[in-house]
């Protein structure tokens, strides 16, 4: 229980893809200007994580490590995402239409997202300070931080949204107009977020 | 020769990856608060682009256009993984600092925006300086935000203490964001400026070849 409580509080606050590791600026920049389409982003990103986590953690752990060609980890990871989010936009496109119209047009975007080539990287690396002593990763505990590490993307991505909507009813100078604004409003997000850097 | 100069100056000014297009933004912001760091990160995108560039330039006849992405995301994979070997053994003290970055130059849009705009359409040599020209804007734009971060943020600057003052706030992602959206905002600034300098000075020029031809 506690490392489950552990690896929650972690992705989601203290260690923010977003607001602390800066993973996934990308989207979090291009994809905020409506809450509406933060929200598809966001779901399609935490999807794509958990599923990408789900293949690649048992690949790497019980394939690649036995094998002894760890080394091509990148090689294999982003051949996998890539596969995965092709796989998958037909998957979508063929069962729900309607999922496909609000969601497809985000799905090609993410296979050059840092965030899911990021958390596979992250769950296979050291991630003792997360877990706490005694507790070793497996399949479960890589799975779950890769959600939650997705819906902290996605909490991140909507309160950047809603403050986006409000400053398009205010006018800026020329050079501040678009990514400056935007950054300036990040920067005011992470500050927020440093505080939950004290829980420990 | 014209060429290459509007090559060269299109990747470090007008077409900044990272001031004027806004790629590759997370290794950006998540290492500006160490400009060792920084400039470490853009001389080993420098090195990728290059090269990453010069071989899809050389197999763009060879490379199906409908699987183009798949075969340059491998060929860039390749690189980085040659890449972070060469890091842990040569260089351990920059492949520590940079991190989970290292692995993410796979993801980073400038070298397959790159790949996409320039290198499938042109020849070895131009590509080998677009690759150059344009690793050289990303890693002049790093640098200058990693030595403002680190010395105000830290005091220091390429590890070496210089002050006791600091703002603790410019070494966190949240200074990160601020620094690069101020430059960001101070460098469309100055290349606006520049533009409407030089706008006034042809318009200038074309009203008094009209005004001669007139006479």
């Amino acid at each position: 229980m506690g490392t489950f409580i552990a690896i929650v509080l972690a992705a989601v606050l203290t260690n923010n893809f977003i607001t602390v590791k800066t993973y996934g600026v990308c989207p979090f920049l291009g994809v905020s200007k409506k809450t509406s389409s933060a929200v598809g982003m966001g779901i399609a990103v935490t999807v794509v994580m958990v599923l990408a986590t789900l293949v690649t953690y048992p690949i790497y752990t019980y394939v690649m490590v036995p094998l002894g060609i760890d080394f091509l980890e990148i090689i294999f990871f982003i051949f996998i995402i890539a596969s995965l989010v092709q796989m998958l936009e037909k998957i979508i496109q063929k069962l729900s239409p309607s999922l496909y119209g609000a969601m497809g047009i985000y799905l090609p975007l993410i296979t050059t997202n840092c965030a899911v080539l990021g958390v596979t990287e992250l769950v296979i690396g050291d991630m003792s300070s997360i877990l706490g002593a005694g507790a070793t990763m497996n399949i479960g505990w890589a799975v779950l931080y890769a959600l939650f590490a997705g819906l902290g993307f996605t909490l991140v991505m909507i309160i950047m949204s809603g403050m986006r909507e409000k400053l398009n009813y205010y006018k800026t100078p020329k050079a501040l107009a678009g990514f400056p604004t935007a950054m300036v409003t990040a920067c005011f997000i992470c500050m927020a977020f440093t505080v939950f850097s004290y829980i420990s | 020769m014209n060429k290459y100069k509007k090559i060269t100056l299109d990747g470090l000014l007008f077409q900044n990856p990272t001031f004027m297009l806004v790629l590759g933004t997370c290794p950006t912001l998540g290492l500006i608060s160490s400009a060792f760091s920084s400039m470490g990160m853009g001389l080993t995108v420098l090195v990728i682009l290059t090269l990453s560039n010069m071989i899809i330039s050389a197999l763009r006849k060879v490379i199906p256009n409908a699987v183009r992405i798949p075969c340059y995301i491998v060929i860039i994979a390749t690189l980085v993984t040659f890449a972070r070997m060469f890091l842990d053994k040569f260089v351990p003290d920059l492949y520590e600092s940079l991190g989970g970055f290292l692995a993410l130059i796979v993801v980073n849009c400038i070298i397959l925006g790159r790949a996409e705009a320039f290198a499938n359409k042109n020849g070895v040599l131009e590509s080998a300086v677009d690759g150059i020209a344009n690793g050289l804007g990303f890693t002049v734009a790093l640098t200058l935000m990693g030595v403002i971060c680190e010395f105000f943020g830290n005091g220091s600057l390429f590890g070496l203490q210089i002050m006791e003052f600091k703002i603790g706030m410019l070494a966190t992602p949240a200074g990160a964001f601020l620094i690069y959206g101020i430059s960001i905002a101070v460098f469309v600034y100055i290349m606006d400026n520049f533009e409407r300098a030089r706008r006034v000075k042809a318009n200038k020029l074309a009203r008094e070849n009209l005004l001669k031809e007139a006479a």
